[in-house]
């Protein structure tokens, strides 16, 4: 019953907060210098006055801003996104196809980061002082910190031109013509590079936070009690104490689900995967207010959507959340 | 010779001609495999009927057929259009249509598309007023002849109906009333050309097949034409490297890499084609304002600039140097005409004589120069350099680079500058790509118009002049005038032409090198392996 309650208020919330994105969205892409119409013309190598009045036209470019945030709006309502400046086909098709990869890419980076990075983070703390410990460190910084077109890149030359295991680009092989499982496999093969790419940056991060909350944990009386039991260390360490440590972790990974998107902006574009993330940079270079429009609707939902489903793996994970406020 | 006789002599050549002479390769056409075709841009959609530019180009070439092709020295072939003849007076050019010729549909091929075709054009396309503005009507007495009658004698029509200018389009396809530019079939089109196509995947690539029914007996010699989207430049040149890509053409190199690309034994590195283009570089004056309203301070600025240095010692020799408002390759290009060579004690006198005295620290003025990011080496670093020589003759200039294309195209069509570095294509003739840049009717709030704002009636009356004269050496000297005019005025100074650069692998044979390059029917392209 309580859950019901706290559901439909986030959902409450949910809904307004998006609301208020499109509307800021709407705005602040005007703002941004570059006309859509000059942007069409200028891409054809230039054109006349009369089929640049002619484009603004037929996008509606030429009514006043408030009637056309109006008319978006009301569009929106009923699912229709407008069409898209550059390939004059519903945003919402253009969105769909697009949404697939997108969520394989950072689900795939998300799992890798999250799982890969708690577990260095635990065997680290398990000798933070030790000299894995400190390599990890490292090798968290690096990954953090390097640009994530920069890492990309490297990997390509190293793992795909220099030492042939990995395909350049794309999604999958499009001279293979592959279907049902080979089709798969073939996405997967393409699917590891990217993924890595874009998980090591979140890596560090997780690394990082669960090495310093085991550290925390690992210091509580219960801790001390589970031993003084005599139970492993194995025990110790992945029963008791981690499910007690991976509750930032888990905070974490639901806060940074919007800056994953984001990375998956360059991911995509070096490693040409056929995402949103891509389609948004090049819709932002081609004044595509519609898509970008559409884009930001999407990952803005899709924030909220992983906010919600954090709160609620918080419930699963942690029983004091369950039972009451405190 | 005229223009007019030249046309009809080559019309009587080659009527046993199907296509081009290709000497590149002796060998036997091997017939069949994929030829992967590596691409920067996204394609809006497939119809370069309404869309110009390369990105759609490429696949809509291979997607439709022109009344003509163009070879490698401007001089058109029979294509679609099998002969033609053009009346004494040149007002009226009769074309003989392939007979067996259809659309990928199955659907003939009839003067009636060709009709359709032209009026969608010159409705539609961004050049199609300069292009088809003298075309009165188009007659049809036949399914297989095809009579453009003209109001105006128009010296550029050949040249307009090149496939990537003029594609024959289905009537039964595109004349149901939609709006063309929005047109769905755009997306998927049904055309007439060598290959079919068969997929697009937005950001992806796009599937063109063989088109079996093709005209040209035996021909296209590939099964299939995959290009492949790859907005990474330097993933673009390791998937070539790899193997990935065959052909990558427009490929976005450095000049100064391009050497090590030769290194590789497995590639090939060409400048050749692409004159149809004719790109050429430059830096634009804002004329409305101080400083750039006194010609002694632009001509200043053209004296600091060692063109030899810039393309010998900068871009490594890979561009030309270039003065001329037609691109070198033109039949009009000439260098008769101000060169403004190096001369930095001159350009100091001009700009003492504009009243722009030095300063205690020695600067005259400051002034902002806005350049485009879209090529890296002739227009940033050129501008980069232009700084450092302006420098030196008291011009303290402060460089500034727009955000992204859209950015700088907005503030130069704002009229939002003081000078810029600028490109603007030549196309096939000077009445598309020349004329726009210097009618004073064509002052316009629109990107590669003339944002310079430059107006002189008798430059005007010479385009003019010189876009209604079909003999050949009385146009040129025509434009011989104009280019003496305009460099002597100097609202843009020219500093370089600079080629379109291809890479493709050796497995390639009779890559496009016409005068439109890539956007060219690739029937003669094939695979050695």
């Amino acid at each position: 019953m309580q859950l019901t309650i706290i559901l439909g208020r986030r959902l409450f919330y949910a809904a307004a907060l998006i609301a208020a994105v499109v509307v800021l969205n709407f705005l602040l892409i005007r703002l941004a210098p570059g006309d859509p119409a000059l942007t069409i013309a200028g891409e054809m190598g230039g054109a006349t006055e009369e089929i640049i009045e002619d484009i603004r036209r037929t996008y509606g470019l030429d009514e006043p801003l408030h009637h056309q945030l109006l008319v978006y709006m009301k569009r929106m309502l009923s699912g229709d996104l407008g069409d898209s400046l550059f390939f004059n086909t519903p945003v919402m098709d253009l969105i769909l196809a697009r949404l697939g990869p997108t969520v394989l890419l950072v689900m795939t980076a998300m799992t890798l980061a999250v799982t890969l990075g708690s577990f260095l983070g635990v065997l680290a703390a398990r000798n933070p002082e030790g000299l894995f410990s400190n390599l990890i460190t490292v090798l968290s910084l690096v990954g953090y910190s390097a640009p994530v077109f920069w890492t990309g890149i490297m990997l390509l030359i190293v793992f795909s031109a220099m030492i042939p295991l990995f395909p350049l680009s794309g999604m999958y092989d499009v001279r293979l013509g592959a279907t049902g499982l080979a089709l798969a496999v073939d996405v997967l093969h393409h699917l590891i590079l990217p993924a890595f790419t874009l998980g090591i940056i979140f890596l560090a991060q997780y690394s990082r936070i669960s090495r310093a909350s085991m550290l925390d944990v690992l210091g509580a009386d219960y801790v001390r009690t589970a031993r003084a039991k005599g139970l492993s260390e194995r025990v110790v360490l992945y029963k008791h104490a981690l499910r007690n440590a991976v509750l930032p972790v888990v905070t974490l990974a639901g806060l940074q689900f919007g800056s994953m998107l984001s990375g998956a902006v360059l991911v995509e574009t070096v490693y040409n995967w056929p995402g949103l993330g891509q389609l948004a940079f090049e819709s932002i270079l081609r004044r595509d207010h519609p898509t970008i429009l559409g884009i930001l609707f999407f990952a803005s939902g899709m924030v909220v959507v992983a906010n919600l489903l954090t709160d609620l793996t918080y419930r699963i994970i942690d029983p004091r959340i369950r039972t009451g406020r405190s | 010779m005229s223009i007019v006789r030249s046309i009809a002599r080559i019309a009587i050549v080659s009527l046993a001609i199907a296509g081009l002479a290709s000497p590149v390769h002796a060998a036997e056409p091997k017939p069949g495999g994929t030829l992967v075709v590596g691409a920067g841009a996204g394609v809006r959609h497939l119809n370069p009927a309404v869309q110009s530019g390369g990105a759609t180009g490429v696949p809509g070439t291979q997607i439709f057929a022109g009344l003509v092709r163009v070879d490698d020295k401007f001089v058109p072939h029979p294509y679609l259009a099998k002969s033609w003849e053009v009346s004494g007076d040149g007002m009226s050019y009769t074309f003989h249509l392939v007979e067996n010729a259809r659309f990928h549909d199955g659907e003939p091929i009839t003067s009636k598309d060709v009709a359709f075709s032209l009026a969608t054009v010159k409705a539609n396309h961004p050049f199609g007023i300069a292009m088809f503005d003298a075309v009165d009507r188009v007659d049809t007495p036949d399914p297989h002849t095809a009579v453009i009658r003209l109001k105006k004698p128009h010296p550029a029509l050949m040249q307009a109906l090149a496939p990537l200018l003029m594609p024959v389009i289905p009537e039964h396809v595109f004349g149901d009333g939609q709006e063309p530019k929005t047109h769905p079939m755009n997306a998927m089109p049904i055309g007439s050309g060598p290959f079919k196509y068969k997929e697009w995947v937005k950001g992806q690539h796009v599937i063109l097949e063989r088109n079996d029914d093709f005209f040209i007996e035996g021909r296209p010699y590939l099964d299939r034409i995959i290009i492949k989207f790859i907005k990474e430049a330097s993933v673009a040149l390791l998937a070539l490297e790899k193997g990935e890509v065959d052909y990558y053409p427009f490929a976005r190199v450095r000049f100064r890499d391009i050497p090590k690309m030769e290194e590789n034994p497995d590639l090939n590195v060409s400048t050749r084609g692409y004159e149809a283009l004719g790109p050429i570089n430059y830096v634009e004056f804002n004329m409305r304002n101080a400083p750039f309203d006194d010609v002694r301070v632009r001509a200043a600025v053209a004296y600091a600039i060692d063109q030899d240095f810039m393309v010998g010692k900068l871009h490594g020799g890979v561009p030309h140097p270039g003065y001329s408002p037609f691109y070198r390759a033109s039949p009009f290009h000439s260098d008769e005409l101000n060169k403004y060579e190096v001369d930095l004690e001159r350009a100091a006198a001009l700009l003492d004589e504009a009243g722009y005295k030095p300063d205690e620290d020695g600067v005259r003025m400051k002034v902002t120069l806005d350049y485009p990011t879209f090529h890296i080496d002739s227009l940033t670093n050129g501008a980069n350099y232009l700084k450092s020589q302006l420098k030196k003759v008291g011009i303290d200039v402060e460089l500034r680079a727009p955000a992204d294309f859209p950015s700088w195209a907005q503030q130069i069509s704002s009229w939002d500058y003081q000078f810029t570095m600028n490109n603007h294509w030549n196309y096939p003739d000077p009445v598309i790509g020349v004329h726009r840049i210097y009618l004073c009717d064509n002052i316009k709030k629109q990107i590669w118009s003339n944002t310079q704002g430059y107006c002189n009636e008798e430059v005007d009356a010479l385009l003019k002049e010189a876009g209604r004269t079909l003999d050949f050496d009385k146009r040129k000297a025509l434009y011989g005038d104009f280019q003496l005019h305009v460099s002597r005025d100097l609202p843009l100074y020219y500093i370089n032409q600079e080629p379109y650069v291809t890479a493709y692998r050796n497995s390639v044979m009779n890559p496009p090198e016409t005068v439109w390059g890539a956007m060219q029917p690739m029937d003669q392209v094939w695979l050695d392996r």
